[in-house]
């Protein structure tokens, strides 16, 4: 396929997947070369022994890039004994390997997907790999990135590639105007409740359209974030003027003639007139409106004008089931309208919503105002950078007056698996990206919506946008 | 990765579409360093109902996991598949799984089954009229059989998948092979790609 794609039209998955192959031989996946490989402390451990076992060194460090995130504390406790544990292996293992580490404390460290895009590392036509599912988010440069298991990541430690069956091509087209307090979150929830938690299997998707490209990079990686809820190998974003204008002077892009080569580059690398996919879903942006979720999988959500459904409504028998399985788990009554299910706390962060833009957008919305009494809200930054950026603009301040903790970077309260956990039966509004039962914490009970919604439900206790605070 | 030439053997029904990786195995249970011991952790949130089917003491000993589709959706830890092997799983039979848990799954000797739906509807029943179901997959001649619910049926694993788990070859050690290619390669990468900045 690659022999021939110069003269037909390629798609923009397409095109990166084929400058990748490092070997293809009918029968067998793609050996696809790595350009970034991302490592955290709890999905490595595993993978640096593997090496050690067969004596083999990391093949480039060099391309190889760590930090510490999903088992850190956020605030001044320590970390329980089987996290430290991780943590420790993890200095260990970049030490003998000779992998950067960017370790609790250091001002790059931050969750996986936040700081790699900050640093410049993600860039457009990249292959991109990390164990951790939503590694999706580096595709909105234009990258192919996805997740993989502890054995993959061994793999692409010791080889710098990873065999890989070529996905099918999906393209996810948004046209038209994003209506008012609707954000890339909800662009992405109301995608997913379209097509399903397995609408994406075995592709990657193309977000394209006018709605899309009116987002910022950081919109962009929220929507290619949370491609994975859909099932989706992985999710891309073409790279445009947006990117470019994102990327210029980070850390790690290219710089002086170097920049210019690499811009002639990423601007050939857009899907061509009249290449073909697979499926192609088509949405119309004036129909989205911000969304919440109120069962246990992304796609099962409503928008916030809505109300819980009822399990009785739905023709199949599994999915009438389901529902009723979720709504008993999230303790709904069928009917119930979502502006008023009260909450008992309130998470912003996570890779999903914890970039500057979203804190600005939460800010925006508690800017003198309070919590209410009662709800317990946190905002965690995506990285210290991202922290230290708040702080200049005195976001923290403005959070910790209206009642938010304000902590360090880290994955926190999205997966219940450090200190900022949900007690059990506590319903919590969240920016971050699963639902699924107990994921914040055992007996915790989610429910997915943008910074700006939590920020509003935070003030009024129960789901609200920020407009019906006036 | 684990050498699987064959699981026969009796089989768990759990009938539910979207099992999530956090619920196979939920994120306080990965702290671990090593590959092994996650028997406890496996549903382990569903496990604390005493009527949940894992606690059934007539589908104890059971070695084929039968499920809805899109099985092992969410999360990309291996630790799912861990899990289900180290409390003596060896294959699961599903409408459909999510492709990182299956890439996992295989990785880890846990042979992921995908037949058609109404084949699985099917094998759930039979099973739960009678726990003693046996279910058999020969990976070697790429059959799935169940006598009971009526399946004979091929299995849909490619052929490059099936050598490597009747071999149980490592693959990195098939990759590096090749490390000629991945050092031509290297060579004709564009030279403004971004370096981590470690040590080689």
């Amino acid at each position: 396929m690659s022999a021939v794609a110069t003269s037909v039209a390629a798609t923009l998955a397409g095109k990166v997947w084929d400058r990748h192959v490092v070997r293809r031989t009918e029968g067998e996946p793609d050996l696809l070369y790595v350009d970034l490989h991302l490592v955290h402390e709890v999905t490595s451990p595993q993978a640096f022994d593997g090496l050690r076992v067969a004596g083999r060194p990391v093949r480039r460090p060099d391309l190889t890039l760590a930090t510490m995130d999903h088992n850190t504390p956020t605030d001044d406790r320590t970390p329980d004994d089987l996290a430290q544990r991780q943590i420790d292996a993890l200095v260990r293992n970049c030490a003998a390997f000779g992998v950067r580490l960017y370790p609790l404390g250091s001002s790059e460290q931050g969750i996986v997907h936040v700081i790699s895009p900050q640093l410049g590392l993600t860039q457009p036509g990249m292959v991109i790999v990390c164990g951790d599912s939503h590694t999706s988010t580096h595709g909105a440069f234009g990258a192919i990135a996805f997740g993989i298991g502890t054995t993959e990541v061994e793999h692409v430690l010791a080889t710098q590639t990873i065999p890989q069956a070529r996905p099918a091509t999906m393209a996810i087209t948004v046209d038209g105007t994003l209506p008012a307090e609707v954000s890339a979150k909800d662009v992405i929830l109301g995608i997913i409740a379209r097509i399903g938690v397995g609408g994406g299997a075995g592709s990657i998707v193309e977000y394209r359209g006018s709605a899309i490209r009116s987002l910022s990079m950081e919109g962009r990686m929220t929507v290619c974030n949370m491609s994975i809820e859909a099932g989706a190998r992985a999710g891309m974003v073409a790279p445009d003027d947006v990117t470019f204008a994102y990327l210029e002077g980070r850390p790690h892009a290219p710089k002086g003639a170097e920049w210019e080569r690499a811009l002639d580059d990423w601007r050939a690398l857009a899907t061509d007139e009249g290449a073909a996919f697979e499926r192609e879903v088509r949405i119309d942006a004036s129909g989205l409106r911000p969304y919440v979720t109120w069962g246990t999988n992304p796609a099962q959500s409503e928008t916030i004008d809505g109300a819980v459904p009822d399990p009785e409504a739905f023709a199949d028998a599994a999915r009438r089931e389901a529902v009723r399985r979720a709504l008993a788990y999230q303790s709904l009554r069928p009917g119930t309208p979502i502006r008023d299910i009260a909450v008992d706390a309130v998470f912003i962060g996570s890779c999903t919503n914890a970039r500057i833009e979203d804190l600005r957008a939460a800010a925006g919305v508690v800017a003198g105002r309070r919590v209410r009494s009662g709800v317990r809200a946190l905002v965690v930054p995506g990285s210290a950078r991202v922290k230290e950026q708040a702080e200049a603009e005195g976001l923290d301040r403005v959070f910790r007056a209206a009642g938010f903790e304000w902590r360090n970077a880290g994955c926190s309260m999205c997966l219940g698996m450090n200190p900022d956990v949900l007690r059990p039966g506590e319903r919590c509004a969240s920016t971050s990206n699963r639902n699924f039962e107990g994921r914040q914490g055992p007996g915790g009970r989610t429910h997915l919506v943008s910074p700006a919604v939590a920020a509003a439900t935070a003030v009024k206790g129960s789901f609200a946008l920020p407009s019906d605070l006036r | 990765m684990e050498k699987v030439t064959r699981v026969a053997g009796r089989a768990l029904p759990l009938g539910r579409a979207d099992v999530d990786t956090d619920q196979i195995i939920p994120a306080s249970y990965l702290k671990r360093l090593e590959r092994t011991g996650y028997g406890d952790g496996l549903f382990a949130a569903w496990r604390a109902d005493p009527s949940f089917v894992l606690n059934d003491p007539r589908y104890r000993g059971a070695v084929v996991l039968v499920a809805g589709p899109n099985f092992g959706c969410g999360s990309s830890r291996e630790h799912a598949a861990w899990a289900l092997r180290d409390a003596g799983f060896r294959a699961v039979i599903a409408p459909s799984f999510a492709d990182i848990f299956r890439s996992n799954a295989i990785r880890s000797g846990v042979v992921p089954v995908a037949l058609p739906a109404d084949r699985v509807e099917r094998l759930l029943r039979a099973v739960e009229r009678d726990p003693g179901t046996e279910v058999e997959i020969d990976v070697a001649s790429a059959r799935v059989r169940a006598a009971a619910a009526g399946i004979d049926a091929p299995l849909d694993l490619d052929p490059f998948t099936r050598w490597r788990l009747v071999e149980g070859l490592d693959d990195v050690g098939l990759t590096l092979r090749h490390s000629d290619l991945i050092t031509a390669y290297e060579a004709r990468r564009p030279s403004w790609l971004p370096h981590v900045g470690g040590t080689r």
